[in-house]
């Protein structure tokens, strides 16, 4: 489903899935309308001060703040695992799911998941998987991956819904979402009560007290956690919080950045496996620390605030180019500004010379985002690395460019030869703006060129 | 007071009345307004590219032209916010030029910002009673220079009713080198906009490129959304009393 090159995907949308900008349009604007609403009911900027200060600090002693969790998770009997990369965390999960003789998984929460291609894996190894988010259920069932961090389908529509789950679940053309719900469940729980392991990713982590921490609203993540045996969370390095405390904010913040809420519905605070005087609770508990091109975003001086990100997916609700094609147009894990900027640090800086240029620097995803991440700057310093590897012509074309524009009696004269040109050819002078050009009325120049006017009107006036 | 004007390439090629709109209001409220010959393009292009290289060679020109102006006045917001605040980023490493690119930053004013701040104009004059005006607010006018409510100010003082527009803060779309390399999504923007934009009588903006893209947007669609530089509209309104 991915598909690779920004631009191709993005026109692909808008021409052949009009629907998708709708839905999209709608829910993000919804969204973002309620994180504006419940970012005025507190001091938002000095909490977003203070988490990017906290953020930031975290990140500048990582390594303690690693230790620090794994010490605490292994003595409450958690066993912590550190994978490198994608195939370090696959084999990682091929060894548990040996180990325990996993036939079903239930899973939830982890970006990071698609990000190591875990659904992938289990089928090959056999194992049934089970999404039990419902928006991620419902792109399982479409055989998509998520568009949006926070809304997996958020691009899908109710129709579009209804005539998925009608064909895979035998819903009735005319469900009411209530009614969907409903079929989606009687499916998860059969599933949660048979899953030998649970998945889930992780909001935070905290140092302090080696604590998992999961957020959301729909009660799945509860019973993903705690109903199997085995309970594995995948989580990035970048996830670190160092104290309990620091959730006071942090679990505010995210939820009112994420949909304008107060708090996530659901919190869970995971410590351990089961313990013996425990009435429920998984007897493992994994943690599966994972870098996966993390280390390179931190040590990257332009880019290294990136891993602050809470995946809130704030920015992408802002981003008015998100909002035309969805995420799926990115053709990558992590979509709209923070996927532009991720994206190339944790995979290849070469995708930077298309995703770099899916965004207007319009700066609204700098306005909105709860960490204060400098994502345009960062958007910005992608383009300056790409322009080195851009076309032969537009390097050609930036250097007559300024070549023109600092030489002003030539800037004067093409500029006179363009308004004269103009009225005789259409708008040749623009061959350059292709597609652009083509979707526009004829730009017409000014009769006179302020200049002209300058020298007539006002000189010596 | 000595007032620079910088035209700005796309203002002095495409919107060159609006422009004298700009001057003939700076004189009319007092400013001794001056025009540097030498001045081309801030550069933002360049910039917004990546192409940080030619950016520089175009900074440095610009901050030569405007050097012993107390103020430079643009009737643009967008390569106001290139002076204001990408310009020094571009000399980070070179001090003496990072200095004057600083130096140049507080020195530059948006039109609008520049008659509401400096000049302390609270109206311009009566001219545009009755009119329904929709203002789009140009994301670096807005976001960088954090310029939102001087230009409402003054329409409304003029007489003008700014009619709510849902999507008045959005981006329009334009974003110079973004609308090329990625045209769709662009002229999505630009419909978006359009689409929503109430009944009014005018669109007005204080960036020229972004009315620039709607209007060609809105024409391309047969549109009859009259677009209008803001400079035109307030030189309009202090005309008219």
């Amino acid at each position: 489903m991915a598909v690779k090159g920004y631009k191709a995907a993005a026109r692909r949308a808008l021409e052949q899935q009009p629907e998708v900008r709708e839905a999209v349009t709608r829910a993000t604007l919804h969204f973002d309308q309620n994180r504006e609403r419940a970012f005025g009911e507190v001091e938002a900027e000095a909490w977003r001060d203070w988490a990017a200060a906290t953020k930031r600090h975290t990140l500048s002693r990582l390594d303690g703040y690693l230790l620090e969790a794994e010490q605490r998770l292994s003595a409450r009997g958690a066993e912590v695992h550190w994978a490198e990369d994608a195939e370090d965390a696959q084999r990682i999960l091929r060894e548990l799911v040996g180990r325990y003789g996993v036939r079903r998984v239930v899973k939830g929460k982890s970006m990071l998941s698609e990000e190591l291609e875990v659904n992938g894996l289990l089928e090959r190894l056999g194992v049934e998987v089970f999404e039990t988010d419902l928006g991620e259920y419902i792109i399982q069932l479409a055989g998509e991956p998520p568009s949006h961090i926070v809304g997996p389908a958020i691009h899908k529509g109710l129709e579009e819904i209804r005539a998925l789950f009608r064909e895979k679940l035998g819903t009735p053309p005319d469900a009411s979402p209530e009614e969907l719900a409903a079929a989606a469940r009687r499916v998860l729980r059969e599933a949660f009560l048979t899953a030998g392991m649970g998945i889930s990713g992780a909001n935070f982590v905290v140092a302090e007290t080696g604590t998992v921490v999961l957020v959301e609203n729909e009660g799945n993540i509860r019973l993903t956690t705690s109903a199997p045996k085995v309970h594995v969370a995948l989580v990035g390095i970048e996830k670190l919080l160092p104290r309990a405390c620091d959730l006071e904010v942090f679990l505010q913040l995210l939820a009112r950045a994420a949909t304008g809420q107060k708090i996530g519905t659901f919190v869970s605070l995971i410590n351990g496996p089961r313990r013996p005087d425990e009435p429920d609770g998984p007897e493992h508990l994994h943690v599966v620390f994972v870098d996966n091109g993390r280390t390179s975003v931190l040590a990257d001086r332009e880019m290294h605030e990136a891993l602050s990100c809470i995946r809130c997916g704030a920015c992408l609700n802002a981003c008015p180019v998100y909002r035309q094609t969805g995420g799926h147009a990115y053709g990558q894990v992590y979509s709209g500004p923070i996927g532009i900027v991720l994206t190339p640090g944790l995979k290849d800086p070469a995708l930077a010379d298309e995703l770099g240029y899916a965004c207007s620097l319009c700066t609204a995803c700098a306005d909105v985002c709860p960490v204060r991440i400098p994502l345009p700057k960062q958007i910005l310093a992608w383009r300056v690395r790409s322009a080195g590897r851009a076309p032969a012509t537009e390097r050609a074309a930036f250097r007559s460019y300024a070549a023109l524009m600092t030489r002003p009696r030539f800037y004067k004269l093409s500029g006179k030869l363009l308004r004269l040109a103009a009225p005789l050819t259409g708008a040749p002078w623009l061959p350059v703006l292709g597609a652009w050009a083509a979707g526009h009325g004829a730009l017409e120049p000014s009769p006179k060129s302020f200049r002209e006017i300058w020298e007539e009107e006002f000189e010596g006036a | 007071m000595r007032v620079c004007f910088f035209v700005t390439c796309l203002a002095d090629q495409f919107f060159a009345e609006a422009a004298a709109d700009a001057v003939r209001l700076l004189r009319a409220l007092g400013a001794e307004v001056r025009f540097p010959r030498a001045q081309t393009c801030c550069g933002q292009p360049a910039y917004n590219a990546g192409h940080w290289d030619e950016a520089r060679k175009m900074a440095a020109h610009t901050q030569e032209v405007f050097e012993g102006c107390d103020y430079v006045v643009l009737p643009s917001g967008s390569c106001t916010t290139m002076l204001r605040a990408y310009s020094p980023r571009l000399f980070e490493g070179d001090r003496p030029r990072y200095e004057a690119a600083l130096d140049l930053a507080g020195r530059s004013y948006e039109l609008v910002e520049f008659l509401v701040k400096v000049l302390n104009a609270e109206s311009v004059g009566r001219g545009l009673a009755g009119r329904r005006v929709a203002y789009h607010h140009g994301c670096h006018v807005s976001r960088e220079l954090g310029v939102k409510e001087e230009p409402l100010r003054l329409l409304e003082a003029a007489g003008a009713e700014v009619v709510p527009w849902e999507a008045d803060q959005e981006c329009c779309g334009f974003g110079g080198v973004f609308a090329v390399k990625n045209a769709p999504v662009s002229l999505a923007m630009a419909d978006r906009k359009l689409d929503t934009v109430p009944e009014v009588d005018v669109l007005t903006s204080a960036d020229g490129a972004c009315l620039l893209h709607l209007a060609g947007r809105a024409k391309q669609r047969g549109l009859g959304v009259p677009v209008r530089h803001v400079a035109s509209l307030l030189w309009e309104a202090h005309r008219g009393g």
